[in-house]
């Protein structure tokens, strides 16, 4: 923060009512200007430029934007637990697997008993939520009492029984062919010629924007700062005067609810759920996701959904550019994912410890200076 | 004006130049367009296979068969002068890469068609998509009953027996030449497996024991000792090769000597011999069952003309039946696509098979019709003799329902000129 940002306000003691709806300038927020409407404006403004640019693109692209914003729900959630909160979770993609089981099973059930209505879809991602969140209380209450490596430790467990519970009790989950339900399709009022994929590119876009405005509002938040004191030193946290096991409970709830909400999601963009989907790569790639787009900023967050998109269709499209022997090919496609993601990884930790977020802010800092100092 | 007074109007500005260029009507248009994939010198189809994961031994084999069958359809001028350009994505036999490889053929590389799609937990998770998108979905590979819900799936198609059809025949081979054996299941935990035991149990009353594997879980040893405890000596299994050769093996290792009556799926013994390397000598006396021409069997006229296509564009491969399958389901395609016509469009192309009447190597009719989405209606037992797998007894047909397994006299045909279908 430079020194001219800390000057006297020159704004009037009571401000215009107009003069609130506005984003006020950088950093002027906190006390006096609303931090929940400078996020309600941004958020509006962010949406109507995806919804402007879904207009734009072939079913394909808009089902791929509709999968960041699945994957943004997950990753804004999970970057405030691990990044914000100091808590290591690997157990992530089974949380989006009980938002995703929620959501089939309720779908599933109104379509046997053959209710309908546009009121399913959101009661459904609802639900998921709660039962999400619940699930994230138990794992956060172990959580508090354990650190590092052994929080590590029991939330990989989870990561690996989730997916074997749809396996154990078939009857309920159809084992690892998974769950069907129908397709979400778009309101009679657009046109019978409206793609269904925007329109799903539209319901993730909603769900995605709510959690980042949540988030962001959180992370500035009374309850943010205690997060982050928390993170830094418990110790001090606790002597502060914040209760320590409760806000990392809490911290795991959020970020529970946040995962639930775009495993729901995710599912209704194929209709359908399967173990498979939720493996202990997801978990993994979701980790690296976030650490890769910058650890603890929702940013970040943007970057590590877009590049977890990004990757599922780079070996196909390296075996197709490139003609490999088709022995080669064959063992690209099954590991390149996970290889880049690794090596990705590895550059960015390197390259821009902060991430690609950090090394985007960086970057915009000195171009900044050097036309600060050409003006000069 | 302020600079960023200026960068934001420069920006709004831009946003209502989008706004007015995004009229909806591009979605008509789309819909208005040609048929997607088919154009007056090609049409484009596509496919999801394992060509990595844990079905990838042997199963990996049959695209390149597909493809290659393909390859000399076109050199001889393709059908109905269009080429056919043959798409294979890799899903390693995961629910979720199924998904997103299918979304991108049909969205975003426009296939006219799907063919043979493999496995059923896999493709079972791209039907509500493909219903929607009214693709057709020609020729899954796999057995199972989902791909005969016209009602429900109206351009889904099967080809092989589907794994009723299977089981039935199956168990009553089991009843005539092990009479008061105790027969047991062993099967993949999904509709593979279950639809297996309904035709199995259909014929022979509730099993004696039955376990299941997930393809998951590499772990078969525990299900294979229950199997044994409760004293089966015959073991039906449904289980792709991989997890045949995987249980069979741990039968042999924990001393269990039981008759095993192996699903085509799982059986080619090509496959399953080079999965167990030094220890193949225990698929001695392997009971299975088959459709298609055996592979080892060089007086078969078809294995003779798949053989020749064999050594000019997939010679890397051996010829298995996985080969021998994908030829075969090649060949019916090339029939379905002729049946179509020249003015090809998707409904014509799901109508062709409704009518059925193809012939090729199969050992017996389909069963296609206007309510029938099923393919092949029954197979033949085949054993494995000093490390040869070949048919003895009769071919018999049964159907998925309450229907007699029947004793098939039929013979098949001859394969034309250069196995290409002419009508």
């Amino acid at each position: 923060m430079t020194a001219t940002e800390v000057s006297p306000d020159p704004r009037p003691t009571r401000p215009s009512p107009l003069r609130r709806l506005l984003p006020g300038p950088p950093g002027a927020a906190g006390a006096r200007g609303s931090t929940l409407l400078r996020h309600l404006v941004l958020a509006v403004l962010a949406g109507t430029a995806v919804v402007l640019l879904t207009n734009q693109l072939a079913p394909y692209q808009n089902l791929q934007v509709a999968r960041v914003c699945a994957f943004l729900c997950v990753t804004a959630g999970y970057t405030v637990l691990v990044g914000l909160n100091g808590q290591l979770s690997l157990g992530h993609g089974a949380l989006m697997a009980t938002g995703a089981y929620t959501v089939a099973l309720m779908q599933q059930g109104f379509d046997e008993r053959a209710v309908q209505g546009r009121w399913i879809l959101p009661l459904s991602l609802l639900l998921a939520v709660v039962v999400t969140a619940a699930a994230g209380l138990v794992i956060g209450l172990a959580a508090a009492r354990l650190r590092g490596p052994y929080l590590a430790g029991v939330t990989l467990a989870v990561a690996t029984l989730v997916p074997a519970i749809t396996t154990i009790f078939t009857d309920v989950f159809n084992g690892e062919q998974g769950l069907r339900f129908p397709m979400e399709t778009p309101p009679a009022f657009l046109g019978a010629y409206f793609q269904p994929e925007r329109w799903l590119a539209w319901v993730a876009l909603l769900a995605a924007l709510l959690t980042m405005l949540l988030m962001a509002n959180l992370v500035r938040s009374r309850f943010g700062r205690s997060l982050r004191a928390v993170r830094d030193d418990e110790v001090a946290a606790r002597l502060a005067g914040i209760h320590v096991a409760r806000n990392q409970v809490l911290a795991f709830v959020v970020s529970a609810a946040c995962a639930g909400l775009g495993g729901g999601v995710y599912a209704v963009l194929t209709a359908t759920v399967a173990p498979g989907k939720f493996s202990l790569d997801l978990s993994l790639f979701l980790l690296m996701a976030i650490v890769i787009g910058g650890l603890g900023s929702l940013a970040g967050a943007v970057w590590g959904a877009i590049l977890l998109v990004a990757l599922q269709d780079l070996p196909s499209l390296i075996t197709e550019t490139f003609t490999l022997p088709s022995g080669l090919a064959q063992r690209l496609e099954g590991n390149l994912a996970l290889a880049v993601f690794g090596l990705i990884l590895i550059v960015v930790m390197l390259a821009a410890p902060g991430g690609l977020h950090g090394a985007a802010r960086a970057l915009t800092a000195r171009l900044r200076a050097r036309r600060r100092a050409a003006r000069r | 004006m302020h600079p960023t007074a200026r960068r934001v109007l420069a920006a709004a500005a831009g946003l209502a130049l989008l706004v007015g260029a995004s009229a909806c009507a591009n979605d008509e248009q789309q819909a208005a367009e040609n048929v997607p994939g088919v154009t007056d010198t090609e049409v484009v189809i596509g496919t999801h296979q394992p060509l990595t994961g844990p079905a990838a031994p042997g199963y990996s084999r049959i695209s390149a068969a597909t493809k290659a069958y393909f390859e000399h359809v076109n050199s001889k001028g393709g059908v109905n002068g269009r080429k056919i350009v043959y798409k294979v994505m890799d899903d390693g036999y995961n629910p979720a890469n199924t998904d997103n490889v299918v979304r991108k053929l049909v969205l975003d590389d426009k296939v006219f068609a799907l063919l043979g799609g493999l496995g059923t937990p896999t493709h079972t998770n791209v039907l509500e998509f493909v219903k929607a998108q009214k693709v057709p979905d020609l020729f899954v590979s796999s057995g199972s009953r989902n791909w005969n819900q016209p009602d429900k799936y109206p351009t889904t198609f099967g080809w092989q027996p589907d794994y009723t059809v299977e089981g039935k025949i199956l168990a009553t081979f089991v009843k005539q030449q092990f009479p008061g054996a105790k027969v047991c299941h062993f099967g993949q935990n999904d509709d593979f497996g279950r639809d297996s035991l309904v035709g199995v149990e259909k014929v022979l009353g509730p099993v004696a024991a039955k376990q299941t594997y997930t393809t998951t879980n590499q772990q078969v040893g525990p299900a294979i000792g229950a199997l044994k405890a409760a004293g089966c000596q015959v073991v039906i299994s449904a289980s792709i090769p991989g997890f045949t050769a995987l249980a069979m093996g741990q039968a042999a290792g924990q001393g269990f000597k039981a008759q095993w009556v192996v699903s085509n799926v799982g059986a080619d013994y090509t496959t399953l011999a080079k999965q167990l390397g030094d220890k193949k000598v225990i698929l001695e006396g392997l009971i299975a069952d088959n459709y298609l021409p055996m592979s080892n069997d060089p007086a078969d006229p078809w294995i003779q003309a798949f053989t020749k296509i064999h050594q000019q564009y997939n010679a890397a491969n051996p010829i298995d039946g996985n080969a021998v399958y994908g030829y075969s389901m090649a060949y019916t395609f090339v029939q379905a696509l002729l049946t179509a016509g020249k003015d090809l469009t998707r409904e014509k192309l799901v109508e062709a098979v409704r009518k059925g009447g193809f012939t090729g190597p199969g050992l017996t009719p389909f069963r296609y019709s206007a309510d029938v989405h099923a393919g092949y209606s029954g197979v033949r037992m085949n054993k494995v003799t000093g490390g040869v797998q070949s048919y003895f007894g009769p071919t018999w047909t049964t159907d998925d329902g309450d229907g007699e397994v029947k004793e098939f006299s039929g013979t098949p045909t001859a394969p034309p000129a250069d196995a290409i279908p002419t009508t």
